[in-house]
């Protein structure tokens, strides 16, 4: 009676196997990025264009830096969430505009408001290869060291920022 | 009996499916079935460079036939016409101009999107599943055919046969239709 359980037992395992896949998201890859320094770049600001944004400029705090475009749909998803979190002005948040036209990128702020400190236009989309975007909206947080802590994939919803990165900003500015 | 069988053989087909998995996983790292790009023409340049530049399609070809596109996952950045794969397969050319080697080239791209943009996973503890799973399913499979095969073989023993059936057996074989035995056993 019991070895013909057996059959059973590893279909029960082939099951928890394949229901474990099935239910993990393939597009979230892991990013080697964490807990390395945020690459360096220097690119021009967004809203004040003579002015250039390196990362160096906010050594020192823990900061967010959120990669968006114009064109891109799941940022308008996030968008409110991501006003709520400026209002709030817990840390900097800055913006990398990728890939995108600087004109359409100041409609598209002007229309759906604009939570950032300011955006850094990564137009040929460089530093967006050298952080390993692949999904615009993608969000960094960065520590007092330039060390990359954080990274969400896809568009921030109030849960994520309610249960991982407040709790995580609330740890890391704790620890100076 | 019927028990055991179905155990063996279930294990036996896990084994090989896993087996044959691995081959043809492997197998197929590097498809050749990949459609070919089309050669870019560049007409004004001299015929060196040109053969030059051919054999630098060449290479950025068969390396980005290596490295998987992030953004439609089952293809590779020769494959795919995301504007990230477009992007990353410039980046590729660039550095190939810069006259990195592929190795250094691949480097670049694993310190930015990790393990995963390699379509050949490194050997790494991390892959260990991925690398000797399927053989060593195959190897239990076999393992678990082998001890059924031989529980069978067990069950059919020989043995002495006593008198009494020894001569039981000799009156049945002497039985014969135009003689048929005194006595019915």
């Amino acid at each position: 009676m019991r070895r013909a359980l057996w059959p059973l037992v590893i279909f029960l395992v082939l099951v928890i196997f394949l229901a474990v896949g099935l239910n993990l998201n393939p597009r979230e890859v892991p990013s080697p990025l964490i807990n390395k320094m945020a690459p360096p770049f220097t690119l021009p600001l967004l809203m004040q264009s003579e002015a250039q944004f390196s990362p160096k400029a906010l050594l020192g705090q823990v900061w967010m830096l959120n990669v968006w475009a114009s064109w891109c749909v799941s940022c308008r998803e996030e968008h409110p969430v991501l006003l709520d979190f400026a209002k709030k002005g817990i840390v900097p948040l800055y913006g990398l505009d990728y890939k995108d036209q600087r004109s359409n990128a100041l409609r598209w702020l002007e229309k759906n408001g604009n939570p950032y400190t300011d955006s850094a236009v990564d137009e040929k989309g460089l530093v967006g290869i050298d952080y390993g975007v692949y999904g615009v909206p993608e969000t960094y947080v960065i520590d007092q060291q330039g060390v990359i802590r954080y990274k969400q994939i896809g568009p921030i919803n109030p849960e994520v920022l309610e249960k991982t990165i407040l709790p995580l900003i609330a740890k890391l500015n704790a620890k100076v | 009996m019927l028990k055991c069988k179905s155990q063996w053989i279930f294990g036996l087909l896990i084994g090989l499916s896993m087996g044959v998995t691995l081959c043809a996983s492997l197998m197929s790292v590097n498809p050749s079935l990949a459609l070919p790009v089309p050669p870019q023409t560049a007409p004004a340049l001299p015929p060196i460079q040109n053969a030059e530049k051919r054999a630098l399609d060449q290479r950025l070809q068969q390396l980005t036939e290596e490295l998987r596109c992030l953004v439609c996952q089952n293809q590779s950045l020769a494959e795919s016409h995301a504007e990230l794969a477009v992007d990353l397969k410039e980046q590729v050319r660039e550095k190939m101009r810069q006259g990195l080697s592929n190795e250094q080239i691949v480097e670049y791209m694993t310190i930015r999107y990790g393990d995963f943009i390699l379509y050949r996973p490194p050997l790494k503890w991390m892959t260990g599943v991925l690398w000797f799973g399927p053989g060593l399913l195959l190897l239990i499979g076999l393992g678990v055919l082998y001890l059924g095969l031989r529980r069978k073989d067990n069950l059919i023993k020989e043995t002495n046969l006593s008198e009494e059936d020894a001569a039981r057996v000799r009156s049945l074989l002497d039985r014969s239709p135009s003689n048929p035995p005194a006595e019915s056993s």
